[in-house]
């Protein structure tokens, strides 16, 4: 009781002084009920209006105090049809500065559909919502201690129209109620209070009253809260959120204890929170949580086809005051997200934070849009302020477009759709791809390119020089190798005539094959001698030369003893010779012919690395 | 005609084949060795590892934020407070570097990679780099084959990957690319004698030095193989290009990184190489007079200059012992010297020894680190010896000298990890090489015993465990046949047929090059003894990259009956350090969570994993080991704010700080006298039970790691040590409890602020009338450092 004097009264005018000449609307009936179980407070007015004055009126005054106004998170009207009946289509509501007002009010304008003339009776609700209206008290607790916070307000509504029959109730989240301002016809029952009802008052009536009671729910505060939807024609649209999370409750005092934390695991009475639920929309996919340092391990998905809900626990929990900084991500499917519209494209996304019982004070919204977008803009239910930049991303040229807007104060009601229309052209997709081709092709075009031309600087040098050199060089030895491997291949020949011999008996063919070799021989010792010159007179060569040297001597060692053998066993096979007795005859040949064979196969492969 | 043109022209196809095979080998050695260290990322997360990546990650975001010329220039002060570190001039940029231009590079493409993004990617690409760059190494060494063996096994060498999963953002990860490459180069130049692949080397050993202190090991083993090479008379005028533009340019430039600066040429480290330099020249002389002066002359010459440079020797050796005594360090590092003397650190400096990676290794370190290559090693030395050229000395060398310093230090595993491979990898490719080879013969003659059937008896006889069977001349004849009969066959198969014939017929005319033939079922066995050990091999390394080397640290997980368990409690100290304390705080931990704290909380620190004042890091271990009156007078005097602490006994982590206690009162105990580590042991052992000293238990350690730990379970049983703890019940008077993780593994204090004076008076009687006797004696001894 004693805190509930010491809120201070801010205002209290007598009605009388202050009498509007244009007040000819009356309000019959008001019905007042105020919510105080979340952090935010919903107050729902429903008014029963008549014109009594002579003129037609065309819109409703609602005042309140400016200190109030300040918190106005939202203000939205209606008309009520019948008993409970709300038509769906919402009032237009906006700030009015009406003359010869009192100073320290702030005053919305509802603008009615119809005008309502004389006599005429009008059923409104107006709901409004409040953030930090609810203020801890005491504001430092312990952490074992539970959160009591302070409400204000006026048991009477505050109107610039008289008022015939009002009342007010007020819906408390707990039946713990530190202390309320007893007032006339005042009465707690259960966990409402119920102020009224109060009849006949005059205009601006005032009556501070002040309640003090327990509140346990989370204050999760964001105060930044930086939202970017990138839409990727590719079928994504990504949304990212970065979070900077307060507890706006008491602040906590003396420290932590895990140890008390953790012995009353369900305190509920405790106003800090571990978890935070985000509801976000079906088959989002992709989802993470994470810091600047890192993913937070404690987390948790579950989805079906109607919706996804993520539970998302901070690293520590969240005492009063305490704050965190988080991002969360997911994917997107782009057909539940953008559809077409006259040639036009049309985003339509929700607007507000995804997480429950969060207040926002700042909300930034980034629509990213792919690059080549044009003549876009925005369709927002609420006042935004907007303004434009460009993102650079992912291999851009011109940069994407991106539509930014702003809005301060953000409750759960302005989780609501918006829409952006923009221009584009499907060609344009293709861009990056193209882009990646056309790069990866020129990259190895300039590779072959790199490969076929000489770089070197001067032509005149001499290392440039000896490489030419070196290059005929091999040309040349690689010449020689080939006419020395025709030479190997003829004696294959001459061994097989030979192994037809010994079969068939055939004197004369093997004769034939001998002559026919010993032409080939001729030919090739020509053009062995040739290639022999060039090499020879190359300095390069020089380091090879006796390798290349020995080569052709060893291959013409073994020309000649092949000859020999071919001659011996022809010979033998004219004198008809055993089997036996040629064997003996060439097998001192047959020896050395196979270690020579060896020999120059061996200089062949050391040539043959050189080239 | 076209027959003979055939197998040119096969033989230039079949190259060009096996480069493409070669290039894409390779790449997929690369994918290998990309991916063999994702398993951190798939795991866990992608976040930074341990302790020094965190520091590197942020001196990177100081990079990429605030540009180059900023960076040199950066004084830190939220570390080492009140002192503060100058970064620019204290670090090894080369990985700092590399990551920043790599993000830069990448942001100007417009690729949008976060910075952290490229530091945890950093060591998984250059572990591919290293992985090529061995592969150059080698085949300078040994040819293609060896050098994609071992190109294969560095990519998943477990020594290599506990450095370089991805998130270990760590100066190695860089460096032992840096070194394989730098010794590349090197060979390249000895092998080339070419004066552009010197210069290469030379800005290659720059990279080094920018990323790792590790490269006073290139410029001491690189002239110790010059040395090797000129004392067996190998010198040429390829190793005085190869050496002597390396010392000159490399010292220049190494001199340019300001955290090496002068040391370039003023620490013991360095001399080696400036000695051998010196000697390369003197003895590039004598080559050079030798050839231009006849031989009788040239004698006459020796023995004047012989007089004539002992005496200049002597006098140079004297500059240069001047030189050493005089020069800041005494010459050599404490950590080059505890390479040297195994017991110096232990001696001398307990903050290196404090390390757990300056440990001596174990034998078992040797097999999960290296595995199988340690038994493969002993079969490449004898590779490199066949023949002995001037590369495959240097590999045998470089193996030699890794192998000493890995037996001192854990950490130098790292080093020999790259020779182990090489080596390894020249036996595996050698001895596929003589396998193979052998099965080939025997198929053939196989084949050729199958295309004569008449012939098959003799054949089997050929084809037996005997290889210099006699000569049998239709055996010989049936071998002619099927050459003609199958002309088309490559030339290399027939080749070796003829080979194999030739190797039954000359038995004495063998070469010495000539491959050794093994009979057929020896070879396919040992083929499959070696794929089962190359099996085993992989299998292993998977193992160690996934299991053993990729846990971030600073997220512990176990598994238990219901499923996996995360502790992420460093973290979410961080977190709320970061978040709900203000900016400013200082923040006193032991050494370990320094670079930690200040990168994930960005809170000043007083001390960190930067080692480089002793005294400071003593102060921080005295007030650990202080009762709690002199421990608040201490940070209080240093400005902390907070005191963390990592605690263990609740979950069983082992690596806390009460195991690390006797660190912090050896350390602070080496400044501060008034430390006595004998007044914290019982019977030679730190102990935190019943049986523990009363200094133990009144020390700000233990007060600090126990409070109110008695209550979670009634007894206060600590699950590491396995013991009920001494002292239970007890109030802190100085410090509160501000936060402590949710498996309370680190718990964080905050000093209660000054008392006022009076009240003050009152508690100092009051607490001294409570305290008992031994206390007392000893609170005279003890004074404040700071005071």
């Amino acid at each position: 009781m004693a805190i509930s004097r010491v809120v201070l009264f801010l205002f209290f005018w007598n009605a009388i002084l202050w009498t509007p000449a244009r007040s000819d609307l009356v309000i019959l009936k008001l019905d007042r009920k105020i919510d105080l179980t979340s952090q935010t407070v919903r107050v729902t007015s429903s008014l029963k209006i008549e014109n009594a004055g002579p003129s037609t009126a065309s819109k409703v005054l609602l005042a309140f105090p400016s200190h109030q106004a300040r918190n106005i998170a939202e203000l939205r009207s209606f008309y009520r049809e019948g008993k409970s009946k709300v038509s769906s289509d919402q009032l237009r509501v906006e700030l009015v500065e009406p003359q010869g007002m009192p100073p320290d009010l702030t005053f919305y304008a509802v603008q009615l559909q119809k005008d309502l003339r004389r006599g005429e009776i009008l059923n409104l609700d107006v709901l409004a919502v409040f953030t930090h209206s609810l203020k801890p008290f005491p504001e430092q607790i312990s952490q074992t201690e539970v959160q009591l916070v302070v409400f204000q307000d006026s048991a009477y509504y505050l109107s610039p129209y008289v008022v015939k029959v009002q009342s007010l109730g007020v819906k408390l989240p707990s039946k713990n109620v530190e202390s309320f301002t007893k007032f006339e016809n005042s009465k707690l029952i259960d966990s409402e209070i119920k102020y009224g009802p109060y009849e006949n008052l005059p205009v601006f009536s005032y009556t501070p009253i002040v309640v003090h009671f327990e509140s346990s729910s989370p204050f999760a505060v964001a105060q930044e809260l930086l939202r970017e939807i990138e839409i990727s024609h590719w079928g994504n649209v990504q949304v990212t959120e970065h979070y900077k999370l307060v507890h706006g409750g008491a602040h906590n005092k003396g420290g932590f204890s895990r140890f008390d934390y953790q012995s009353r695991p369900f305190a509920s009475e405790s106003s800090s929170f571990r978890h935070l639920l985000a509801r976000l929309p079906p088959r989002a996919h992709s989802v993470y949580y994470r810091d600047e340092i890192g993913n937070v391990s404690t987390s948790h998905l579950r989805g079906d086809s109607r919706k996804t809900e993520l539970v998302i626990e901070p690293r520590y929990p969240m005492f009063g005051g305490w704050k965190t900084s988080f991002t969360i991500g997911y994917g997107l499917p782009l057909k539940d997200f953008l559809f077409q519209s006259e040639g036009r494209r049309l985003l339509n996304i929700s607007f507000g934070c995804p997480i429950e019982d969060v207040v926002v004070d700042d909300l930034i919204v980034k629509v990213v849009l792919p690059e080549g977008s044009k003549d876009f803009y925005s369709s927002v239910p609420f006042s935004t302020k907007q303004w434009e930049e460009i993102k650079y991303s992912h291999l851009d040229i011109a940069g994407r477009p991106v539509l930014v807007l702003k809005k301060t104060n953000v409750v759960p009601e302005h989780n609501e759709p918006f829409l952006v229309y923009y221009r584009f052209n499907n060609l344009s997709l293709l861009r990056e791809p193209l882009m990646l081709v056309s790069g990866f092709f020129l990259l190895f075009v300039a590779y072959i390119v790199f490969m076929h031309v000489d770089m070197s600087i001067s032509k005149s040098s001499a290392s440039y020089i000896s490489k030419l050199q070196w290059d005929e060089v091999q040309t040349s030895l690689q010449h020689v190798l080939s006419v020395i491997n025709r030479c190997l291949a003829v004696h294959g020949k001459l061994e097989a005539s030979l192994r037809d011999l010994s079969r068939t008996g055939d004197v004369r063919s093997c004769k034939a094959a001998r002559k026919a070799a010993d032409s080939v021989f001729k030919e090739l010792l020509k053009e062995l001698n040739l290639a022999l010159g060039s090499l020879q007179s190359s300095p390069q060569a020089a380091q090879i030369w006796p390798k290349v040297e020995e080569l052709v001597a060893k291959e013409r060692e073994l020309q000649e003893r092949l000859i020999l053998k071919h001659s011996s066993v022809v010979d033998s096979y004219e004198k008809k010779h055993s089997g036996r007795e040629i064997e003996n005859r060439i097998a001192a040949h047959e020896q050395k012919l196979v270690a020579l064979r060896h020999e120059v196969d061996d200089l062949i492969e050391i040539l043959d690395e050189l080239c | 005609m076209a027959a003979n043109e055939e197998p040119k022209g096969a033989g230039a196809l079949r190259n060009a084949f096996g480069n493409i095979l070669c290039f894409f080998i390779l790449l997929l050695i690369g994918v290998i060795a990309f991916s063999i260290r994702l398993f951190s990322v798939i795991k866990y997360e992608s976040v930074i590892h341990e302790f020094d990546p965190y520091f590197n990650y942020r001196v990177t975001q100081f990079l990429t934020k605030n540009g180059i010329y900023d960076f040199w220039n950066w004084f830190d002060d939220r570390t080492w407070y009140p002192l503060g570190r100058v970064i620019g001039g204290t670090v090894y940029p080369g990985l700092t570097l590399t990551a920043g231009s790599m993000w830069w590079i990448l942001n100007s493409f417009n690729i949008p990679l976060s910075v952290e993004t490229v530091c945890v990617f950093t060591a998984p690409v250059f572990s591919a780099n290293a992985a090529w760059a061995t592969y150059l190494l080698t085949k300078e060494v040994k040819g293609t084959g060896a050098g994609l063996t071992a190109a294969l096994l560095l990519a998943m060498v477990p020594s290599y990957i506990s450095r370089s999963v991805a998130g270990s953002y760590d100066n190695e990860a860089v460096a032992i690319f840096a070194l394989i490459f730098t010794f590349y180069l090197y060979i390249k130049t000895l092998n080339t004698g070419s004066l552009f692949y010197a210069t290469l080397n030379a800005l290659s050993y720059f990279y080094m030095v920018c990323s790792w202190g590790g490269y006073t090991f290139i410029i001491n083993l690189i002239p110790m193989h010059a040395l090797l090479c000129i004392v067996t008379g190998r010198y040429s005028s390829r190793l005085y290009i190869a050496y002597a533009p390396l010392v000159v340019l490399g010292t220049l430039l190494a001199a340019l990184v300001p955290v090496v600066g002068f040391n370039a040429v003023m620490t013991s480290e360095h001399f080696a190489s400036f000695l051998v330099f010196i000697i390369i020249n003197v003895v590039a002389l004598v080559y050079y007079i030798r050839g231009i002066l006849s031989p009788k002359m040239f004698k006459v010459a020796t023995t004047l200059v012989v007089t004539l440079g002992i005496t200049v020797c002597v006098a140079v050796v004297a500059v240069l012992v001047a030189m050493v005594a005089s020069s800041p360090t005494k010459g050599w590092s404490g950590r080059s010297l505890s390479l040297l003397d195994p017991t110096y650190a232990s001696k001398y400096i307990p903050i290196i020894a404090s390390v757990s990676e300056h440990q001596p290794p174990t034998w078992p370190s040797y097999f999960t680190d290296i595995n199988v290559l340690a038994f493969l090693v002993p079969a490449g030395i004898i590779g490199c010896f066949l023949p002995l050229s001037d590369a495959s000395s240097f590999v045998i060398l470089y193996l030699v000298t890794s192998v000493y310093f890995s037996g001192v230090m854990v950490r130098l595993m790292l080093v020999l990890a790259p020779a182990a491979c090489i080596i390894s990898g020249i036996a595996l490719s050698d001895s596929f090489n003589i396998l193979t080879q052998s099965i080939k013969v025997h198929l053939g003659k196989l084949l050729s015993s199958a295309s004569v059937a008449g012939d098959s008896t003799s054949e089997n006889s050929a084809s037996q465990t005997e290889p210099k069977a006699s000569k049998h001349t239709p055996g010989e004849k049936s071998e002619e046949i099927t050459k003609e009969k199958q002309p088309k066959k490559n030339r290399k198969k027939e080749k070796e047929k003829e080979k194999g014939t030739v190797e039954k017929v000359s038995n004495k005319k063998q070469s010495e090059k000539r491959a050794l033939i093994l009979p057929l079922e020896v070879s396919v066995v040992a083929i499959l003894l070696i794929v089962l050990l190359g099996a085993f091999y992989v299998i292993h390394c998977v193992w160690a990259a996934a299991e053993a080397y990729s846990a971030p640290s600073i997220v512990l997980t176990s598994h238990s009956h219901d499923g996996l368990h995360v502790f992420d409690d460093f973290r979410e100290a961080y977190a709320w350090l970061r978040h709900n304390t203000e900016v400013d705080d200082k923040v006193a931990s032991w050494w370990d969570y320094g670079y930690q704290t200040t990168a994930m909380a960005n809170r000043t620190v007083i001390v960190d994993n930067n080692t480089w004042n002793n005294t400071h890091i003593a102060t921080v271990g005295t007030a650990m080991s202080s009762p709690e009156k002199q421990a608040w007078e201490i940070f209080n005097s240093l400005d902390v704010k907070y005191v963390l602490v990592v605690f263990g006994g609740l979950v069983g982590y082992p690596s806390d700080d009460i195991n690390k206690f006797l660190w912090m009162v050896r350390i602070g105990g080496g400044v501060f006298p008034h430390i006595k580590e004998p007044d914290y042991l019982r019977d030679g052992q730190y102990r935190i039970d019943s049986q523990a000293t009363q200094t133990m238990l009144n020390c700000l350690m233990y007060k600090l790691s126990y409070y109110r730990f008695v209550e979670t379970d009634g007894k206060g049983f600590d699950r590491v040590r396995r013991t009920e703890i001494g002292r239970k019940y007890f109030k802190l008077t100085h410090f509160e409890e501000v936060f402590t993780t949710h498996h309370w593994m680190v718990r964080i204090f905050k000093l209660k602020p000054p008392k006022n004076r009076i009240r003050g008076k009152v508690k100092k009687s009051k607490s001294g009338s409570k305290s008992n006797a031994a206390n007392k004696i000893e609170a005279k001894g003890r004074q404040n450092p700071w005071h």
